[in-house]
C-alpha cells in the first residue's frame, strides 16, 4: 500500500503539483522576509510623514513656543539622565549577579537561579511602574530628605527634596531593576563561554577564585559586557510605563531628588491619548527621535557583538 | 582553644589558614553585634539582617587579612560582594511580588471582579462604597477580554510571518546577502521601543483610515511589530538544530522540499517553536505603552477588534492608578488596579511556565 502511495506521490510530482507547492511555499517564505523589511521601512516612513508638519510649522506654535529643537532637547536630556542612572546602578549589580550564577553558586542551583533572574524580566513594566509609584517612592522620601540636608551642595542632590519621592532618581532605580535581568542574562552567557582551559590553568597556578576570574574570565568577556550594557541602555531609553507612572514630571532641572524632568517615552504616553492636530505630529516627531537614538545604540551594540564573535571564534 | 591553635600552627600544611569554624563564629558574633547596634538606634528586622550581613562580610575579610594574607582576603571580599549583589538583585523581585500579592488578593477575591466590566461604575459608586463600607464594584471582564483578543490577533499576525521568515532564513536563503539584511533588521526590530511601535501603528492607521483611529486591531498590529522579531529569533534557533540527516533522508526518498519542511523539519522543532511563541505572547501581553496610543480606554465590554475602543489589563491598571474613577476616594481604584496587576502577573507566570512545560514535554526524541 505504501508503495502505491509513494508511486502516486512521485507521479503527482512529475505532473507538477508538487513543484507548484514548492514554488508557493518558498515564495511565501521569501514574502515573509520581504514583509519584515517593508514593515521596518514603513515604521520609519510613517513616523517621518507624520512628523514632518512639526518641522515646517511656525516655531511659536510648537509646545514651549520656541521651535521643535528647544522643545525636544530637555526631554532628550531627561531620557539620557534616567537611562544613565539605570545603567550606573544595574551594570555592576548585573555583572555580579551573572558572575554569581556562572562561577560562585553551586552547580545544582545555577539553573534555578537563572530562572529567578528571568522571572524579573517577565514581570510587565506597568507593574514595575505601579510598584515604583506606590511602594518605592514612599520608601525613598526619607533618604532623599537626608541627601538634600547633608549633600545638598552637590547640584544633583539640590533640595528641597520631593515630598512624594516621585523623582527622576526613583524612576532611574525602577529602570535599573528592569534592565538588570537583561544585563545579567547576557553577561552570564558570555561568562559561561569563557575558555575552561584558561580558568583551570589559572587555578592550577595557585590563583584564588577572584584572581582566576580577573585574569581568565573578565578579559574574555569585556566585549560581551559592553554590548550587554548597550542593549540594556536601549531598553532603558525606550522604557515608558515605569517613568510615566513613577515620575511627576516637570521642566529640566539638575537635581535628581526634586520632581521635574521628563523622558521622551513617558511624554508620549502621557500626552498622546489627549493630543490632536499639531501636538500629535509633535509627539510622533519625538517618537522618531527616540527611535533614532535607540536604533543607534542597538546598532553599536550589535556591531560590538559581531566583532567580538570573530575574536572568540578565532581563539 | 589556644592549645588547638598552637597545634594547628605546628603543621606546615595548615599554617596561615583559618580554622574551619571561623565563618560560623564570625556569623554568630555579627548577628549579636548587629542586634546590639540596632537596639541602640531602633530595631527593625530588615535593618538587622542587612547589618548582620555587612558585619559578617567585613569580619570574614578582616580575619582572613590578618591570618591568611592579602590575596585570600581579596578573594573573600570578592565573594562577599558578588553574593551580596545577588541578594540585592533579589530584593526588588521579592518586594514587587509581595506588594502585588498583599494589595491584589482582596480585590481579586471581591465578588464579581472577574465577571463584570467598569460600565456604570462612576465616581459616585466608588464614593458610596467607601462611605457605606460596601464591597467595591466594577471588574476587569472587559479588560481581560480585550487583552485576550488583542494578543490573539497579534499572535495570528506574528506567528505565520515570523515562522515563514525563519524558514526562509534557515531553509531557503543559503546565507545570501538578503538573509543578512533580514537578520540585521530583525535585530533592529528587537530594539524598537514599545511606544514607538505603538506610534507606528497609530500613524499608519491614522493615514489610511483617518486620524484618531483607535481599535483593538491597531493595537494588535503594534504588538506584532514587537512580537515578530521574538518569534523569528526563537524559531530560527530551533530550526537550525534540526539535524541535517533528517532533511537528507527525506530528499533521498524523493520528498519535495516544502513537504520535507512541513512534515519533517517543523514537527521535529515544534516543541521549541511552540515554547518560543508562548514566551513571545507572555512578553506582549504585558505591554502597556503601545496599547495606550492605539486602543484607547474603554470601560465597557467590546468584543469587536475592528471597531471601537478596547480595554486591556495593562491599560486598565494604568488608568486606574493615574486617573482614579473617583478622585476624592482613590482606594477602590487602587484595589482594582492591584487586583488586575495580580491577575496579569499570574497570567504571565502561567505562560512562562507553560512555555517551559511545552519545551520539555514535546521535546523531540533523540535517537538514544
Amino acid at each position: 500500500m505504501s508503495t502505491t502511495k509513494l508511486a502516486r506521490g512521485m507521479k503527482s510530482g512529475r505532473t507538477g503539483t508538487g513543484r507548484a507547492g514548492d514554488k508557493v511555499f518558498s515564495g511565501a517564505a521569501l514574502g515573509a522576509g520581504v514583509l519584515i523589511v517593508v514593515v521596518l521601512f514603513a515604521v520609519a516612513l510613517f513616523l517621518v510623514i507624520q512628523a514632518l508638519p512639526t518641522f515646517s510649522a511656525n516655531p511659536a506654535d510648537i509646545t514651549g513656543g520656541r521651535g521643535f529643537f528647544s522643545y525636544i532637547l530637555p526631554i532628550v536630556i531627561g531620557t539620557l539622565i534616567a537611562a544613565a542612572i539605570a545603567l550606573v546602578i544595574a551594570t555592576p549589580i548585573g555583572i555580579a549577579v551573572a558572575l554569581y550564577i556562572s562561577h560562585y553558586a553551586p552547580r545544582s542551583m545555577a539553573r534555578g537561579l537563572g530562572y529567578v533572574v528571568d522571572l524579573l524580566a517577565a514581570i510587565p513594566s506597568v507593574i514595575y511602574g505601579a510598584w515604583g509609584a506606590t511602594f518605592l517612592a514612599s520608601q525613598l522620601k526619607a533618604p532623599y530628605q537626608w541627601l538634600a540636608d547633608n549633600l545638598g551642595w552637590i547640584p544633583i542632590f539640590g533640595g528641597p527634596a520631593s515630598g512624594t519621592g516621585k523623582t527622576i532618581l526613583t524612576a532611574g532605580i525602577v529602570l535599573a531593576v528592569m534592565v538588570l535581568p537583561i544585563i545579567a542574562s547576557l553577561t552570564r552567557e558570555i561568562f559561561l563561554q569563557a575558555p575552561m582551559l584558561h580558568q583551570e590553568a589559572a587555578l592550577a597556578l595557585g590563583a584564588t577564585r577572584w584572581e582566576m576570574i580577573r585574569m581568565a574570565v573578565l578579559p574574555f568577556a569585556r566585549g560581551g559586557i559592553i554590548s550587554a550594557v548597550m542593549l540594556g541602555l536601549g531598553r532603558a531609553l525606550g522604557e515608558t510605563m515605569a517613568v510615566a507612572l513613577v515620575l511627576s514630571s516637570g521642566p529640566l532641572i539638575a537635581s535628581l531628588i526634586r520632581s521635574g524632568n521628563q523622558t521622551i517615552a513617558a511624554e508620549i504616553a502621557l500626552d498622546f491619548p489627549e493630543a490632536f492636530g499639531l501636538r500629535l505630529n509633535e509627539l510622533i516627531a519625538a517618537g522618531l527621535v527616540l527611535f533614532l537614538i535607540t536604533l543607534l545604540v542597538n546598532m553599536v551594540a550589535r556591531w560590538i557583538i559581531s566583532r567580538h564573535k570573530e575574536f572568540s571564534g578565532a581563539n | 582553644m589556644a592549645a588547638l591553635m598552637t597545634e594547628r600552627k605546628r603543621s606546615a600544611l595548615t599554617r596561615g589558614r583559618l580554622p574551619r569554624y571561623t565563618p560560623y563564629v564570625v556569623a554568630g558574633s555579627a548577628i549579636v553585634v548587629a542586634a546590639a547596634l540596632m537596639s541602640l538606634i531602633g530595631f527593625n528586622v530588615f535593618g538587622w539582617a542587612v547589618l548582620s550581613a555587612v558585619l559578617f562580610a567585613a569580619g570574614n575579610v578582616a580575619c582572613s587579612a590578618l591570618v591568611e594574607g592579602r590575596r585570600k582576603a581579596m578573594d573573600k571580599l570578592a565573594t562577599s560582594v558578588v553574593a551580596g549583589a545577588f541578594l540585592v538583585a533579589l530584593l526588588p523581585l521579592v518586594s514587587v511580588i509581595w506588594t502585588v500579592l498583599v494589595n491584589g488578593i482582596p480585590g481579586l477575591l471581591a465578588p464579581g471582579f472577574l465577571g463584570t466590566s467598569m460600565k456604570g461604575v462612576t465616581g459616585t459608586v466608588d464614593n458610596a462604597s467607601v462611605t457605606n463600607h460596601t464591597p467595591v464594584l466594577g471588574g476587569v471582564y472587559h479588560a481581560m477580554l480585550g487583552s485576550v483578543l488583542i494578543t490573539l490577533w497579534a499572535t495570528l499576525i506574528s506567528v505565520p510571518v515570523g515562522l515563514l521568515t525563519s524558514i526562509y532564513l534557515v531553509e531557503y536563503s543559503a546565507d545570501n546577502k538578503f538573509s543578512k539584511v533580514i537578520t540585521f533588521l530583525v535585530d533592529v526590530m528587537t530594539g524598537i521601543p514599545s511606544i514607538v511601535a505603538g506610534l507606528f501603528a497609530a500613524a499608519f492607521f491614522g493615514l489610511v483610515m483617518g486620524p484618531g483611529t483607535k481599535t483593538g486591531f491597531v493595537a494588535a498590529v503594534a504588538l506584532s511589530v514587537l512580537m515578530i522579531p521574538v518569534v523569528v529569533r526563537s524559531s530560527e534557533e530551533m530550526l537550525k538544530i534540526v539535524p541535517n540527516e533528517l532533511r537528507e533522508a527525506a530528499y533521498a526518498l524523493g520528498v519535495r522540499k516544502w513537504r520535507t519542511i512541513l512534515k519533517v523539519v517543523i514537527p521535529t522543532a515544534i516543541s521549541g517553536i511552540a515554547s518560543g511563541v508562548t514566551l513571545a505572547i507572555a512578553r506582549v501581553i504585558g505591554e502597556t505603552a503601545p496599547l495606550l496610543v492605539t486602543a484607547g480606554f474603554a470601560t465597557q465590554i467590546n468584543s469587536n477588534v475592528f471597531a471601537g475602543w478596547m480595554a486591556s489589563l495593562p491599560t486598565f491598571i494604568y488608568t486606574q492608578i493615574m486617573t482614579p474613577t473617583s478622585p476624592s476616594n482613590p482606594d477602590p481604584s487602587a484595589q482594582r488596579a492591584w487586583a488586575a496587576a495580580l491577575l496579569l502577573i499570574l497570567l504571565v507566570m502561567l505562560l512562562n511556565l507553560g512555555a517551559r512545560l511545552v519545551a520539555s514535554l514535546f521535546a523531540p526524541k533523540t535517537g538514544r
